[in-house]
């Protein structure tokens, strides 16, 4: 059973959760994800790590709520637990003195890309973030992330805050006016694919964390493979990062949609009564805990 | 070889063998194939009693000769015979710490059974049976007759995994009087025995009692934890102060047939079918969240002939398939899974086509399987592991509808704790080798066994080596090591 010692809305949607974990927190580099798996009839979910404080024993992750489980998950508060919490598993990113470098994000992605723009700035890179969101109030980490970079700029796609565009046409104007060494991009399919386009023509070192669905997260069912130069690659074990321009994003794009049917399914089960789902994943992870004491207390015959 | 002079058998040798062999009630077919209920229901007092009275007593038991853990079947039939069913039990687990396991899901016709001298010329005694009985009725009736623990060592061992090599290596290092640490890296104890194998052979419910008595007699169990990325083998050692490890991580890494159209929602490696069905327990979405790609209605089919690809068959057929079918690229006689499975998956149904291959699959324009692409194949010159390999015949391609196919094509070693263990051997296809006597690694102290040694086997082949390896971690930590890889190396590897 894993603590959530903090949970804080961030913005429309999503939100920030500490979580105790001890060996993850210090085991855990950038770039890495967790699985989680809220309660007994949960699914293995993965969410990228976005900080952690070894000395706490916690980490640090931002959900959007966009499935059943990541909207059930919103729901918890400071003090619940959730029962399963692995990792940290994939490869961490790739940190060099690349020169400069570009950190683009969309929405809840800027969560996934602060860490790795913290850490190409601390190996002593220009770090240049390029934060987008749809609207003001889904944008998150924004200061964490200007700290961190040399030049941040924010887009929304309606302009209510920031300037009003798309990350893309920020990304274009940088790369026309001067030399991109490294560039990182971290969010929904079509943006990253957005920026593969871009920069693959000028061959510019580009990487794309991917977010395939998962169930084991350590390489044993390939559902999470993705087409990387044509050839299929697991992004739990080989990824989640890949050459953005060797992805296949069409493919990884239809296998995300492949459960779709049955994710609204879910949802709808769960909007039904969201008070009654929580009640049950309390309910269900008390039982836990209570049942695995009683286990170990049983004294030999 | 026996320890009971007296013999509870009634009845002269010749009548025995002409008693014939006991059937198992199992569920109907036509019943069977639409729930995930046990298959088999297991024989009731009075037919194990029925079953033990065929033994002829060989003075030199063929069945104890050919059990990979030598449980002593003999012993175990007569005590059955004398009524005293927890003595079997007990007398089964001296030698095999999951005889409720064992009992369901054991080769037996190429083990035990094979060795018993009544198969020479009828049926073999139905030992499996037989063992599943006692275990049964143990665990039903309450009672177990835990061996007694030698006084505690002090010595801290760590198991990786949690699948059948590890639980027999931790029973047998408890009662050594050493600590046990199992850690395991998915959320649900029992490796492929939870899931791999499903509800309708192998019920979850058997693997968790066998786990909660390792726990009740002192093995600390730990879920979450990835060995080689949570933690290191080193890190166990040198912060954790682990006196000894045993890995026994299993199967590993998928593999694809690696053809075209491998990527359209609907192409299963059966890891993954068989996790998200079982581990998960997809086949009762919505109550769990956990989705499967449907297969209510449709055609599948699963590539392959071994264990593993009936198991997914099976599930596909009791999750509503319209068709299911086997496709193998050699002919039943090579097939690798036991009989009985194969007879139970044509007696629901099951559709087996031989010698045919896929080359390549075919997707509508939203990335969904539709149909396959298959040669058929002929027996040539036999390969490396004594089969004949197939050969393609040419032009004889035909396609089939499929909306659902499940690769069971076997699996790789998951290099993730070779890769982080610096010192730890491995062979040119990535398994960590080991010491076929004592199951000692290249690195000092750390001890290998079951399918990260020898490639896929079988559950009792991983308990063999559980057994083995905590003889030789014994020795060990008493200070009397065996010699390691270097001076003899394992390289079994699985076709």
């Amino acid at each position: 059973m894993f603590e959530i010692v903090e949970a804080r809305p961030l913005a429309r949607n999503i939100k920030l959760f500490v979580i105790k974990a001890p060996r993850i927190a210090k085991k855990q580099k950038p770039g890495q994800f967790i699985i989680v798996r809220l309660d007994d009839s949960g699914e293995r979910i993965p969410l990228t790590i976005a900080d952690a404080d070894p000395k706490a024993g916690t980490i640090t992750i931002c959900v959007q709520a966009i499935g059943k489980t990541t909207m059930l998950m919103n729901m918890l508060e400071t003090g619940d637990s959730i029962l399963d919490v692995v990792g940290p598993l994939g490869k961490p990113s790739e940190i060099e003195q690349f020169g400069t470098t570009v950190v683009v994000s969309g929405s809840v992605g800027t969560a996934m890309a602060y860490p790795t723009a913290r850490e190409l700035k601390r190996a002593g890179n220009k770090v240049v973030s390029i934060v987008g969101a749809r609207s003001k109030d889904l944008l998150v980490l924004e200061d964490e992330v200007r700290a961190v970079s040399d030049e941040t700029y924010v887009l929304t796609d309606d302009g209510t805050y920031g300037e009003k565009g798309l990350v893309t046409e920020r990304l274009k104007k940088i790369l026309e006016s001067g030399k991109v060494d490294y560039v990182l991009a971290v969010g929904p399919i079509p943006m990253m694919r957005a920026v593969a386009n871009l920069t693959g023509p000028l061959g510019i070192k580009t990487i794309v964390s991917l977010n395939s669905i998962m169930v084991d997260g350590t390489g044993m069912c390939g559902g999470c493979r993705v087409l990387v130069n044509n050839k299929s690659q697991f992004a739990c074990v080989d990824g989640p990062d890949f050459d953005a321009s060797e992805v296949n994003f069409d493919v990884l794009m239809q296998r995300n949609n492949m459960y779709r049917e049955q994710e609204r399914q879910s949802i709808e089960l769960l909007q039904a009564d969201p008070e009654a789902e929580l009640r049950k994943l309390r309910e269900s992870n008390e039982q836990h805990a209570c049942a695995l004491e009683a286990a170990m207390s049983e004294v030999t015959r | 070889m026996t320890d009971k002079p007296v013999s509870h058998n009634p009845l002269p040798n010749k009548e025995r063998a002409k008693l014939p062999r006991q059937r198992v009630p199992e569920q109907d077919p036509c019943v069977r194939a639409h729930n995930f209920l046990e298959v088999n229901l297991g024989f009731p007092p009075e037919q194990a009693r029925q079953e033990s009275l065929r033994c002829i007593e060989c003075p030199k038991p063929g069945c104890i000769e050919q059990c990979p853990v030598s449980v002593n079947v003999r012993a175990v039939i007569d005590l059955i015979l004398a009524g005293d069913y927890l003595g079997a039990a007990s007398k089964v687990r001296e030698d095999n710490a999951l005889p409720a396991i064992t009992g369901r899901v054991c080769p037996v016709e190429d083990q035990c059974e094979a060795g018993c001298v009544l198969g020479k010329k009828g049926e073999p005694v139905g030992i499996a049976y037989l063992e599943r009985f006692v275990a049964d009725w143990e665990r039903e009736t309450g009672q177990f007759g835990s061996p007694v623990s030698a006084p505690p060592t002090g010595k801290k061992v760590g198991l990786i995994g949690s699948g059948p090599a590890s639980l027999a290596c931790a029973g047998d290092l408890i009662q050594m009087g050493h600590q046990v640490h199992v850690f395991e890296a998915l959320h649900e104890l029992g490796g492929v025995l939870v899931y791999g194998i499903p509800e309708f052979r192998l019920p979850k419910e058997i693997v968790h009692h066998e786990i909660n008595v390792l726990r009740r007699r002192g093995v600390v169990f730990e879920t979450n934890v990835v060995v080689g990325k949570t933690v290191t083998i080193d890190e166990l050692v040198n912060d954790e102060g682990f006196d000894a490890i045993f890995i026994a991580t299993g199967a590993g890494l998928p593999r694809f047939l690696n053809v075209p159209g491998e990527h359209f929602n609907g192409v299963y490696s059966a890891n993954e079918f068989l996790t998200r069905v079982n581990l998960m327990r997809a086949y009762r979405f919505p109550e769990y969240d956990e989705p499967l790609y449907p297969c209510k209605d449709r055609d599948v089919i699963v590539v392959g002939g071994g264990n593993t690809a009936m198991d997914a068959v099976r599930s596909a057929l009791r999750l509503g398939a319209k068709s299911a079918s086997i496709y193998y690229r050699r002919t039943e006689k090579e097939m690798p899974a036991r009989v009985e499975e194969v007879h139970h998956a044509k007696d629901e149904g099951v559709h087996f086509e031989m010698l045919v291959n896929p080359v390549e699959f075919f997707g509508d324009e939203k990335g969904n399987l539709t149909s396959v692409k298959c040669i058929r194949q002929e027996l040539g010159e036999p390969d490396e592991s004594g089969r004949r390999s197939p050969v393609p015949i040419k032009g004889s391609e035909f396609v089939v509808p499929c909306q659902v196919a499940i690769i069971a094509a076997g699996t790789s070693a998951n290099p993730l704790i070779q890769s982080t263990t610096p010192g730890l051997a491995v062979t040119k296809r990535g398994y960590i080798q080991a010491n076929d006597d004592t199951l000692a690694t290249s690195k000092p102290g750390v001890f290998a066994g079951g399918d990260i040694v020898t490639g896929g086997a079988t559950v009792i082949l991983a308990m063999g080596a559980g057994r083995k390896a905590a003889k030789a971690i014994d020795a060990y930590l008493k200070g009397t090591p065996e010699p390691n890889v270097q001076e003899k190396a394992s390289t079994v590897s699985a076709d």
